[in-house]
Order: C-alpha cells, then sequence, then structure tokens
C-alpha cells in the first residue's frame, strides 16, 4: 500500500539516497532538492524528479526553509522527509509545513521545540520518571549563582547550553576558578551559536559510555523501542562507529534501560521515530543526556538487527497508520556494526574535499550506504562523512570480522579518509574485547589536534 | 618600499571576515597587522580555520567578500609588509 504519491527529501547525500531506496521499493515518488555543488552527485539523479535550490553555502539553500516549500508546493509533494542535520530538528521547519498542510515526516513542531531545550528535556524526562545527570536546570543568573550551585554539586561539572547539542556549546569546569574564567564566554558563545545563552550546570561523568535507544511510536497510542545502539567510539563528541548490541550492557541493564525510555516518550507523548542518548557510568549507572527527534545516522545498526525499515515505519506513521508490530516482536538478531567514512585526516582531522579518482567497493555480505560514487567530487561545503558501511553477523566476532574485511576491501583515492582509523580501531585489543569507553580514541592517540573556531 | 604580500588559502571553502555575524570584523581594510594576526575565517566542512597575516604590515583591501565560496590557492587580500621598508 501507497501511503504518499510523492515525498520530498530535504537533504542530500547518503541520507536522501536511502530515503529514495525504501520509497521506491513502497512504489513511492521522490523529489531531490540540491545545491549547486551537488548537481552531479547520485541522489540527485535517483529521485523521480529534482528541484535546484540555490547556491552551495548550506544557508543558501538546505537550510531555506521557504525554498524548500516551495518546491514542495511546485512538485505536488504531500510530505517531506527531513533527514538529519539541516532542518530535520528545527521546529520553525516542521510548523511551517504543518502551515502549509505538507506533512513533516518527524514529530510535531512543539515536540521537537521542547527537546531542542536541553533544559525542558531534561525537566519532562525527570517527570517522567527517567534518570537524569545531577545537576541543576533552574534559573542562573550570576556567576555567584553559579560558583554558589557549583559548590553544592561538587565539581567536576559540565556548564551546558540549553540550546547546545551534539557536543557543541560544553565546557568541562574541575573548580571554582575555572567556572569564573569560562562562565561569561560559554554564555556569550551559546548566544552567539544558538542565539540563546540559556546555561546549566551538571555533574561530569567521567569516562562514560554513551549508548542510545531507539524509538518508535504511532499517533495511536503505540510507543517501542527497537533496543540500543553503542556510540562510545567518538572523536571530538562525533560518532565514528557504532553498533548493536552494546557489548557492556548486561540482560538486566538492556531490559531496565530500554523500558525506561518507553516510560519517557510515552509519557511526553511522542511522535514518530526518535532516539534517547544515556550515558553510563563505569557502575552501570544510567542518565538521560538528550533526545534526538529525527532518523538517526547510525539507524542501520537498528535495520540489520530487527530487520526492520525505519524509513517505512517513519512513513507509516506519518500518514497515520497504526504501528503493525508490537513490542514483543521485535528481536535482537546476532550483531551489526557500522563504520563512517570521513574525508578528513584521520589523525587531525582536517577535513580533506576533493576528487575521488578511485573508489572501489568491497564484495559481499556488507550494507553500503554511500553520498558519493568514484568519480564525484567532495565539496567543502557539508559534513565530511561520505559513506557509512555495515555489517552483520550472527555473533559481534563475526560481525567485526566482515567489518574488517570490507574496510580493507574498500579503497578510496584521490582525497584523504580515515580508513586507517577504522581498520585500527577495528584491530584495537580493547575494541574487539568490547572493552571500551567515550575516551577510546585518546587512549589510542587519536585525540584529534584540529581546527578549532577562533 | 613596501613589500606587496599575497594571502593565499590553503582550502576551499567558505571566507568570513568576522568571527560571528554579531561580531566585528577581525581587520580592516587599510588596518596594520602583526604576523600571525587572524584575518578570516574559512569554512570548510563544518569546521573553521583561521587565516592569518604572515608578516607585519598594512592590510590593503580584501579580493573576496565576506561568505563568498573560494577555492585552494585562491587570492584573499593583499598586505603590505613592513619587512623591506
Amino acid at each position: 500500500m501507497k501511503y504518499f504519491d510523492r515525498v520530498l527529501i530535504a537533504n542530500r547525500g547518503e541520507i536522501a539516497r536511502r530515503i529514495i531506496r525504501t520509497c521506491k521499493r513502497l512504489g513511492i515518488q521522490t523529489v531531490s532538492v540540491y545545491s549547486e555543488a551537488d548537481a552531479e552527485l547520485p541522489f540527485v539523479k535517483e529521485a523521480d524528479e529534482a528541484v535546484p535550490i540555490g547556491q552551495s553555502q548550506a544557508k543558501m539553500s538546505y537550510l531555506d526553509i521557504e525554498k524548500i516549500l516551495d518546491a514542495a508546493k511546485q512538485t505536488n509533494a504531500q510530505a517531506i522527509h527531513p533527514g538529519y542535520g539541516f532542518l530535520s530538528e528545527n521546529p520553525a521547519f516542521a510548523k511551517r509545513c504543518e502551515e502549509e498542510g505538507i506533512v513533516f515526516i518527524g514529530p510535531r513542531s512543539s515536540m521537537i521545540q521542547a527537546m531542542g531545550s536541553k533544559i525542558e528535556a531534561r525537566r519532562l524526562m525527570q517527570a517522567a520518571g527517567v534518570p537524569v545527570v545531577p545537576g541543576y536546570d533552574g534559573k542562573i543568573d550570576t556567576v555567584e549563582e553559579a560558583l554558589r550551585i557549583a559548590e553544592s554539586l561538587g565539581y567536576p561539572l559540565m556548564l551546558k547550553a540549553s540550546a547546545g547539542g551534539g557536543g557543541i556549546g560544553m565546557q568541562l569546569v574541575s573548580s571554582a576558578e575555572e567556572l569564573q574564567k569560562v562562565y561569561s564566554s560559554t554564555i556569550q558563545r551559546a548566544n552567539s551559536y544558538f542565539g540563546d545563552g540559556t546555561v546549566f550546570l551538571e555533574k561530569f561523568i567521567e569516562n562514560p559510555r554513551h549508548i542510545e535507544v531507539q524509538v518508535v511510536c504511532d499517533h495511536h497510542g503505540n510507543a517501542i523501542h527497537l533496543f540500543e545502539r553503542e556510540c562510545s567510539v567518538q572523536r571530538r563528541n562525533q560518532k565514528v562507529i557504532e553498533e548493536s548490541p552494546s557489548p557492556f550492557l548486561t540482560g538486566e541493564d538492556r531490559r531496565k534501560l530500554c523500558e525506561t525510555a518507553v516510560q519517557g516518550i510515552k509519557n511526553i507523548g511522542y511522535t514518530n521515530v526518535g532516539t534517547m542518548e544515556f550515558i553510563f557510568g563505569n557502575d552501570h549507572s544510567f542518565y538521560f543526556l538528550e533526545m534526538n527527534t529525527r532518523l538517526q545516522v547510525e539507524h542501520p545498526v537498528t535495520e540489520a538487527v530487527t530487520g526492520l525499515d525505519l524509513v517505512e515505519l517513519q512513513l507509516k506513521i506519518a500518514a497515520g497508520e497504526q504501528l503493525a508490530i508490537k513490542q514483543e516482536d521485535v528481536k535482537q538478531n546476532g550483531h551489526a556494526v557500522e563504520s563512517r567514512l570521513y574525508a578528513e585526516d584521520p589523525l587531525t582531522y582536517f577535513p580533506s574535499p576533493g576528487k575521488i579518482n578511485r573508489l572501489t567497493f568491497p564484495g559481499q555480505d556488507v550494507r553500503l550506504d554511500f553520498a558519493v560514487v568514484e568519480g564525484n567530487t567532495v565539496s567543502p561545503f557539508y559534513d565530511p562523512m561520505i559513506g557509512k558501511i555495515i555489517t552483520h553477523g550472527s555473533t559481534r566476532e563475526e560481525a567485526l570480522q566482515k567489518m574488517e574485511r570490507s574496510l580493507t576491501e574498500l579503497d578510496v583515492d584521490g582525497i584523504t579518509t580515515n580508513l586507517p582509523l577504522l581498520i585500527q580501531v577495528l584491530q584495537n585489543r580493547d575494541f574487539q574485547q568490547g572493552n571500551y569507553t567515550t575516551q577510546l580514541l585518546n587512549k589510542m592517540g587519536n585525540g584529534g589536534i584540529g581546527i578549532v573556531k577562533g | 618600499m613596501a613589500a606587496e604580500q599575497k594571502i593565499i588559502s590553503p582550502i576551499p571553502g567558505v571566507f568570513y571576515r568576522r568571527p560571528s555575524p554579531e561580531e566585528e570584523v577581525y581587520v580592516k581594510e587599510g588596518q596594520s597587522v602583526n604576523a600571525g594576526d587572524t584575518v578570516g575565517l574559512i569554512e570548510v566542512m563544518k569546521n573553521f580555520y583561521e587565516v592569518k597575516a604572515e608578516h607585519n604590515g598594512i592590510l590593503q583591501k580584501f579580493l573576496v567578500e565576506n561568505e563568498q565560496v573560494i577555492n585552494a590557492g585562491e587570492e584573499l587580500a593583499v598586505l603590505l609588509s613592513e619587512e623591506s621598508i
């Protein structure tokens, strides 16, 4: 059955291609929108229709709400899939879709707004009985007040921007002196990045694991989880390798974590797919961190272990259908792992745009979600991730073996990529034993000297 | 006589003259700069690269606009270096 006749994809690259694939299978026509820099990429050619929406800089194309809505009206698209990044968690965009009578494939705008505020998300989850990181989420007006609160919580602490996310807008403080020093600059930066200088304080959990739960909810009160993803292999708070199940969780941990996540989203009345991110301490205590109100980059590992198509679920839910699966129907079969291929130097994380002269893909038993084909140019304007490699096995060992083989067979020439780093992680003993935290890459000497905004 | 130096971008991306939209430009045309001073930013794949003056001198003029798309090797600005005065 068809849920929509035509869907516009307000995104680019690998995720646009991945959404097109599911739409094609379901007999839904697709519309791609693209910037000048992207005209030659596969996602433009693979859609049934493609509409140019402006210059290469994202704010003149992929972030231009009205241009995207015009493209949807012009092509009679009934729904817009926002993918991840860009406008996917922009409540103003979801609101404009609602006003124009175009279905936004995601939760309603008020939910995106609520979860976009870290403070509000914290309060809502706490009220729903979900543990949050010990901290203070009241109003902080002065540095004296911040110091007093910090004293009662105890250092080390994280000073966080309420509007921040994805590792941006947070500052570790280990003492009163440090807090005094960074307090006003953190607020200033939050103001300039997010237009909102509200900050709060949280206990700093040392050496944590980052584990998230995939949730799915329809508009009829049905809410289920699709188990967890382990996302602790990170560089500068950006994920590099993800897997499901997490090698750290016991069966009891998993049950508690997933039930808590479902309790949280049921309570707030969430709809469509979403991800609740948690941090796990060494003592197996866990705390809610934030909620992502969209499809996640690493959703393929969940698809591999559950056999479900998350984009199909999103389309059905957005069209108002009831969830056809029940919690007890969802099983974690075997083990899946995903590696993200970035166009960047593996040591410095310095970006490496340029032309891909040669691209040889691994042979078999692997899922490849790639933005590019051989001969394409990786432009300097967007995220450096150019593709994802996903493998599945009946055991973790088998999935990792398939991944290592796939990465060894993969060959990219013309640009620098993080492929050597991915292989290094696969060969790392701690990683192989599942004994790792978010500090893994730092421990391996890959903290990244990188470049930062001045 | 002052020597004319070109400040060249090592990478492609988008050029910015300000640290953030609300802030003042790093340097005005005609203003003097020291070696190591930041004169602009280049955004490349969500990262920011600081463009620095390599000599003391006067930043005579910019050859690209704020927020303009630039290529690797493109001339960004003209610096009148004091070194050979």
